[in-house]
């Protein structure tokens, strides 16, 4: 027979806990869920939406009635749990009925605070919690003319705007002299406070209620020194205390909140809790994200798998006021010890504020620009040091290096028709549809779901902002460490260290030592997996065709009617006449459709059928060219300009610079593709300050350049160093591209590379240590004699990989 | 007319890969799952008709190559949230050889 789990408490985080749960055993219990209120499971964090009138209740409905009975779930909607008999393993309902259980989970959630002042129980004196309160406000609105708000924090602002928005004059009354000053600091507060003033709202500040006036019902609120106003309506919103009333009746430990370990476990081991009701490591929450780490972690234990553990969330707060960009994270105040960026814009309502400490971020606060709060709380959680980029750190990611693909940056702003995703064309309001509809609450939800942002990843940043914005204070971003995908819970860095240390060759070894979810991995994981083992073992490992992306197993370009392109290798740039024959007579022999020139200096021949490859390859390999690895992740081109041979302002031979650095470096896999570029002179005809790794050349010598990308965005690279001698050119670029290869996540290009580890982490291993860049050279020489054989010549000539190329059967 | 034509044998197919017949109405990949299961679909993707026969495969569906759309290999239906359905047809495998039956499943 199946155990039974009963849930006390119908709200975002215990559905949220059941939900995981039967994602990962749904047919382990039989689950009985108690709620007080008469719905299914809705959004509470859309009834600021709701009361604005921008959305209905329908609309924000997480679990319809229908959902518990289509998954076998008993729901108990009106029933409160007044009573738990923990030895017999049993609760009591406030009609009498009772339920007995296997495992308990509590998830009470929080009761809103009511300042006990005289008055305080009069009707028309309500919270902002639930469906009711909503429904009570929205019936004062419309007999009503006069609405006072206690508390100026997020709670309370969202409420005063609803009500002003349903027509009410509404005024704001805040114990402080700032507006949500546990989210904002003074400038900030007082930004926001003007520009809800110029929508109409009223506010007392510095103001303390000392009665509620009226006979039988609300009349008014008078303040402490006697000032007294109108109100026919007044909405506590001053704060919310964990629900626990129940866990301390019944004798569960609690403090400020009902007290679990790190499996969300109370201290009876048969009782489990979650959500607002929980007191974790002292840490209370009231936002979503943690709510739904816990839930995840707790459905891990209910499935008696017992591997989560969950450690804490650092959350971030935006405001749910239409149009009212603002941002908080951490300590923006700061104390002795911190340092402080400002940046500030009055007239154009931009305001920004980091909080430093020791060169890493404490703290954000943002107004009116918000759309690097996501990157900030990244930098935040990560601890990185920022002092190589913290000149540029108040211009925002977009910044760092240079401009970029321009984008919207104030989301709230943003029509509904104005395009997000330039890749997909996407525009704001198709996003805020689906993360509404379709209850969204991550990045990757709103990625699979609407493609935004899903494939260049220029408009992550403000995708972001907009599912922060449609799900105000309550989204905070992907839990700090990554999964490399959602075949594994083992980080990128975690599977390379684990191929390194356990000596792993081949894919099957690395996804049954780290335990795989999915047999055979997925499309994302297999050619990452493939790369690792590769860099880390070049002469052991077995190469994996059928884990690598089409281009590199066809060796060419696929294009979108399915033919490929072929790009042959010209080294340094430069051709012969009998290479040009070569190629005009492929073209012409195979009746090709179009040759275009690339911009690496190549010829590309587009349109070629699979099956043409191998006869293709064979020609150009007959006038002695080899594969140009234009399709791979891999070094791609060395650009140059002809230099000091010809240019009147040429300070070296960059052209031969370059072909030797290609004859160097062709055929290395990497974690990207990878460009390199040799300028003769700082005229820079070669554009090598843009390029994975640039060569400036000089009189004295050489500067090399790494980290630069002329793509998606573009970034100019950091100068690394400058030497003496084409050897040491060489000798740096073994090391650089080495520590890259060795140390980049798959698919990362070398600027988010070094934006992640930062130019002095790269510094330290290639410049400052001579041991260690002799050593990094010498693996990139050792893993070089196993790639460096043609791929062409081996399926032109050598019969590699024939099945890749001609038809299983032909019929009809 | 519509039969069961052999069209190659199991070991024709790499492991988690997948091969073109060709015919007068378009290619058709046919493909080999880590357990030897053998699935055939018209080679064209739902969305934008990107090569089927060229993605990976793993598990029982296969990645196009063109946008990384997940597609079941057993019945063509591109998998959540993504919505379309490759055409798929009957195979079956007897003795080593693999059999392809040439008019699409209804």
């Amino acid at each position: 027979m199946k155990e039974k789990l009963v849930v006390i408490g119908n709200g975002m985080a215990g559905m949220r806990a059941v939900e995981e749960l039967l994602e990962i055993a749904p047919d382990m219990y039989d689950i009985v869920v108690f709620g007080s209120e008469p719905y299914g499971n809705y959004n509470r964090i859309l009834l600021s939406p709701v009361l604005a009138g921008e959305k209905t209740i329908d609309e924000i409905m997480l679990n319809s009635v229908e959902w518990y009975a289509e998954n076998d779930i008993t729901l108990h909607s009106s029933k409160t749990i007044v009573d738990i008999d923990r030895r017999a393993c049993k609760v009591i309902a406030d009609d009498g009925s009772e339920e007995s259980y296997d495992r308990l989970l509590i998830a009470t959630g929080s009761n809103p605070f009511i300042i006990p002042v005289p008055g305080h129980e009069l009707p028309g004196v309500i919270s902002f919690r639930d469906i009711k309160d909503v429904d009570d406000m929205l019936d004062a609105s419309k007999a009503h003319k006069h609405a006072v708000v206690i508390g100026g924090g997020l709670l309370g602002l969202e409420a005063a705007n609803g009500l002003m928005l349903q027509g009410m004059h509404v005024t704001v009354v805040h114990l402080m002299d700032t507006l949500m000053e546990r989210q904002m600091d003074s400038a900030s507060g007082a930004m926001l406070k003007t520009s809800l003033e110029e929508r109409g709202l009223n506010f007392l500040m510095s103001t303390s209620t000392e009665a509620i006036v009226g006979e039988d019902h609300v009349k008014g609120v008078r303040f402490k020194g006697g000032l007294e106003i109108a109100a026919d309506l007044v909405v506590m919103a001053v704060g919310i205390r964990p629900n626990m009333a129940l866990a301390q009746k019944v004798g569960l430990h609690c403090e400020r909140g009902l007290v679990v370990n790190d499996t969300m476990q109370t201290y009876d081991p048969r009782v489990y809790s979650v959500g607002e009701c929980v007191q974790h490591r002292g840490e209370t929450y009231g936002l979503v994200a943690p709510l739904f780490e816990q839930a995840k972690v707790c459905a891990n234990h209910l499935a008696k798998m017992g591997i989560a553990k969950y450690e804490g969330s650092i959350t971030s707060t935006k405001l749910k006021v239409t149009g009212i960009d603002l941002f908080s994270a951490g300590d923006f105040i700061g104390d002795e010890s911190t340092e402080e960026i400002v940046m500030q814009d009055a007239a154009a309502g931009i305001y920004k504020k980091v909080v430093l400490k020791d060169n890493k971020i404490q703290g954000a606060v943002m107004y009116g620009d918000t759309v690097d709060g996501a990157w900030y709380f990244q930098l935040m959680r990560d601890g990185t040091d920022v002092s190589d980029f913290r000149k540029s750190l108040m211009l925002g990611q977009a910044h760092l290096g240079d401009s970029g693909h321009g984008g919207e940056n104030a989301a709230a702003t943003m029509a509904d028709t104005m395009e997000v995703c330039g890749c997909n064309g996407i525009n704001k309001g198709e996003i805020v549809q689906a993360i509404t509809v379709k209850s969204l609450f991550t990045l990757d939800d709103v990625r699979s779901h609407t493609k935004a942002s899903n494939s260049c990843g220029s408009c992550t940043g403000l995708v972001e902002q907009i599912l922060a914005n449609t799900l105000g204070g309550d989204y905070s971003a992907a839990p700090h460490l990554k999964p490399m995908c959602k075949c594994t819970e083992h980080t990128h860095d975690e599977v390379r260290k684990a191929i390194r240390v356990e000596h792993l060759t081949d894919i099957p070894s690395v996804m049954n030592l780290l335990n795989w979810k999915n047999a055979d991995g997925c499309a994302s994981c297999r050619p990452a997996l493939n790369y690792y083992l590769l860099a880390a073992w070049p002469a052991e490992m077995k190469d994996d065709a059928q884990s690598r992306f089409i281009n590199e197993r066809a060796h060419a370009n696929i294009q979108k009617d399915g033919t490929y392109s072929v790009i042959p290798r010209m080294w340094g740039g430069q051709t012969t006449p009998n290479e040009l024959r070569a190629i005009a007579d492929v073209v012409d022999k195979f009746e090709l459709p179009e040759v275009k020139l690339t911009g690496g200096q190549r010829i590309d021949i587009l349109g070629v059928k699979k099956d043409q490859l191998p006869a293709v390859w064979a020609d150009l390999n007959a006038a002695g060219m080899v594969s140009g690895h234009a399709y791979g992740k891999a070094l791609r081109t060395v650009k140059t300009c002809v230099g000091k041979t010809w240019c009147r302002f040429g300070t070296q031979d960059s052209t031969t610079l370059g072909m030797d650095l290609e004859k160097l470096t062709w055929g290395s896999w990497m974690p990207h593709k990878f460009k390199i570029a040799v300028s003769g002179c700082p005229r820079n005809c070669a554009e090598a300050t843009i390029k994975d790794l640039g060569v400036v050349c000089v009189d004295s010598g050489y500067e090399l350049h790494v980290g630069g990308n002329g793509g998606i965005k573009v970034r100019v690279t950091d100068l690394l160093c400058k030497v003496d001698t084409e050897a040491e050119v060489h000798e740096y670029t073994k090391a650089y591209i080495q520590l890259y290869r060795e140390e980049a996540h798959y698919l990362e290009r070398t600027a988010p590379w070094i934006e992640r580890v930062g130019l002095s982490h790269v510094k330290k291993y290639v410049l400052d240590d001579p041991e260690n860049r002799l050593a990094l050279a010498a693996r990139f020489e050792e893993s070089q004699k196993y790639s460096q054989t043609d791929p062409w010549a081996e399926r032109a000539s050598e019969g590699v990989a024939q099945h890749e190329f001609v038809a299983m059967k032909e019929i009809g | 007319m519509s039969e069961w034509i052999e069209v190659g044998t199991i070991d024709d197919i790499p492991k988690l890969g997948a091969r073109v017949v060709k015919t007068a109405k378009g290619n058709i990949g046919v493909f080999r799952t880590a357990e030897d299961e053998i699935f055939a679909l018209l080679d064209e993707c739902p969305h934008k008709k990107g090569p089927l026969s060229q993605g990976i495969v793993h598990g029982k569906r296969v990645t196009c190559p063109l946008h990384n759309w997940n597609i079941e290999l057993d019945g063509g239906e591109a998998v959540a949230p993504d919505e379309g359905c490759a055409i798929s047809y009957a195979v079956k495998v007897e003795g080593g050889k693999v059999m392809l039956f040439t008019s699409p499943t209804a």
